[in-house]
């Protein structure tokens, strides 16, 4: 870093500003107005987080007055859950969400592992090309290839399998670049050592690389279980029976079959919800490092 | 790898199964008023979403540098909307925007205004659409800036105040052009991901009203998809669009924009 005063073009130096809000002074106390925009932020943010919930619990005469209830005031309605799963095949778009998690979650570890592998600790021949064409592949959109693969697929007759489900997903540019960043700072002694005592490539990769590299690990796995869990249009169109569709598509059919009761549907997005909402509050260290990797550079 | 093998699968496709069409599909939708609208939709929609996404996500992500008590609270607060998926979140708000009993038109009763149609009324549903993928986009944007604020350096921020920046004047001068990574890291995504943007389209207005939410993938899903119409080769050509547009905006991240970019 230069000691030179920063010239950009994206900030104008401001000369007439005055320090009206001294949100990163420590001394002056006027925290008030921190205070308020936060908490009016605040409330919108989380008021459909908040109604979601809420809401999931009303019965039909408070969500259907008007204007509607902010709270159950006519009494709290949990049988809301046994109705939503009533009406669409929950058990087995949960089992079929579950299954899609776990195969893309766990293809997306496994073949990022082999890609960065390779990347870093073989001498490929041209592997700054091969790693460009890696990347690339990060940079172009499912939804444009989303009619070859459905093509395929239905070809296949693998429509209504998980199979169908997770076979698109299973190599990741992201996951890759992720675990090279990480295996690039490996200690090379390390690896000539484990070498030395005979360890072969796979037996070093995954008795030694791996378990090291676990937090850069648990950064993809949580960032591919989200995504995998929340896709909503490849499983729409790789899916017709309902009782092979996932639990996002279910949802989304519980809202168009039946408006007249919300808190019914918003007790079937809130199932749905639940597995996120745990790998978002106790995986929250793990999200900001695998975005970091991949924003930061 | 078998991305890129598909995608030149995927202008084979054009035509096919009725054979090869060389560039009907092509002719045809740059003279379709409809896909023009298409195009329109969809650079709306991108800027309504980016931009407000960025902004509020900023403020929230500066306030939160403050140092006032109750900042980790907030913060695991914030990110709660993030473990929502698009139809999640669009589900949740069909519910609000209901024009009957939404929760929205609630509050504007009791300021005695009238119910507004956030999804059937022409001129709103984009703007209505926007507001719910902003909502969808703010977390993740969040995310990305505490985590740019958290590795500012301090001691810049140390040498800042010593010459007696604070407040406004230290956020504009000093905290904004270092964060200029993220930012255009931001934009850059963003904008790619608004491109992509279905779930909520299709869950909460379906594309209309008078394809007024008809943005450029749901264009591709109605030709291709809905209804049993099976265009391939024109959905396809339209996919071709789209990854040209994503293309040349990545592009742009690596060559023109990234250099006006400041970095340390």
């Amino acid at each position: 870093m230069s000691t030179e005063t920063p010239v950009t073009p994206v900030t104008p130096k401001p000369r007439t500003a005055t320090p009206s809000k001294p949100a990163r002074s420590p001394r002056k106390p006027s925290n008030i107005g921190t205070y308020l925009i936060l908490g009016v932020l605040f409330l919108i943010v989380l008021f459909p987080v908040y109604y979601g919930l809420v809401g999931s619990l009303m019965g039909e005469r408070d969500t259907n007055s008007f204007p509607p209830a902010l709270y159950p005031k006519n009494g709290v309605h949990p049988e809301n859950y046994s109705k939503a799963l009533d009406i669409i095949p929950l058990g087995n778009q949960y089992l079929t969400s579950l299954l899609q998690t776990l195969g893309i979650t766990l293809g997306q570890m496994v073949t990022s592992a082999l890609a960065a592998y390779a990347f870093v600790f073989l001498n490929l021949r041209w592997r700054g090309f091969w790693f460009a064409v890696f990347l690339s592949t990060m940079m172009i959109p499912f939804e444009s290839i989303i009619i070859p693969n459905y093509l395929l697929i239905s070809q296949w007759g693998l429509k209504d399998t998980i199979a169908g489900l997770t076979l698109p997903f299973l190599a990741t540019g992201f996951g890759t670049f992720l675990l090279r960043q990480s295996f690039l700072s490996f200690p090379m002694e390390l690896r000539d050592a484990a070498r030395v005592d005979g360890a072969g490539h796979l037996r070093f990769l995954f008795s030694i690389l791996l378990p090291l590299s676990r937090p850069s690990l648990a950064a993809l796995g949580i960032w591919s279980a989200l995504s995998a869990w929340n896709m909503y249009f490849w499983p729409l169109l790789a899916t017709e029976d309902p009782k092979h569709q996932t639990i996002q598509i279910g949802i989304s059919q519980l809202q168009s079959s039946d408006s007249d009761s919300p808190g019914m549907v918003l007790a079937g997005v809130m199932l749905a919800l639940f597995p996120t909402l745990l790998l978002v509050i106790f995986g929250q260290r793990f999200i900001v490092r695998g975005l970091t990797t991949g924003a930061v550079k | 790898m078998k991305s890129i093998l598909l995608s030149v699968q995927g202008t084979d496709i054009l035509g096919n199964p009725s054979g090869f069409v060389g560039f009907v599909n092509y002719t045809r939708m740059f003279s379709d008023p409809d896909f023009l609208q298409v195009l329109w939709v969809t650079f709306a929609f991108t800027i309504l979403t980016v931009i407000p996404s960025i902004a509020i996500a900023l403020v929230i992500a500066l306030l939160l540098q403050s140092r006032i008590r109750g900042v980790r609270f907030f913060r695991t607060a914030f990110a709660l909307p993030f473990a929502f998926s698009v139809a999640t979140a669009s589900v949740i708000f069909g519910v609000l925007f209901n024009p009957a009993s939404g929760v929205l038109n609630g509050i504007l009763s009791q300021f005695g205004i009238d119910k507004v149609q956030w999804l059937t009324n022409p001129d709103l549903a984009l703007w209505s659409v926007s507001g719910a993928t902003v909502w969808m986009q703010v977390g993740y944007n969040l995310l990305v800036l505490s985590a740019g604020l958290g590795a500012l350096p301090e001691d810049v921020m140390e040498a800042a105040r010593l010459d007696g920046a604070s407040g406004l004047r230290l956020q504009r001068s000093i905290v904004m052009p270092l964060l200029t990574p993220q930012l255009f890291f931001l934009i850059v995504v963003g904008t790619i991901h608004s491109l992509q943007s279905f779930g909520q389209i299709k869950i909460l207005t379906v594309g209309g009203p008078e394809d007024r939410t008809t943005t450029l993938v749901y264009s591709i899903y109605e030709q291709a998809f809905a209804n049993n119409n099976s265009n391939y080769g024109y959905a396809s050509a339209q996919a071709m669009v789209l990854l040209l547009i994503v293309l040349i905006i990545t592009a742009l991240q690596f060559g023109v924009l990234e250099r006006r970019v400041f970095y340390r």
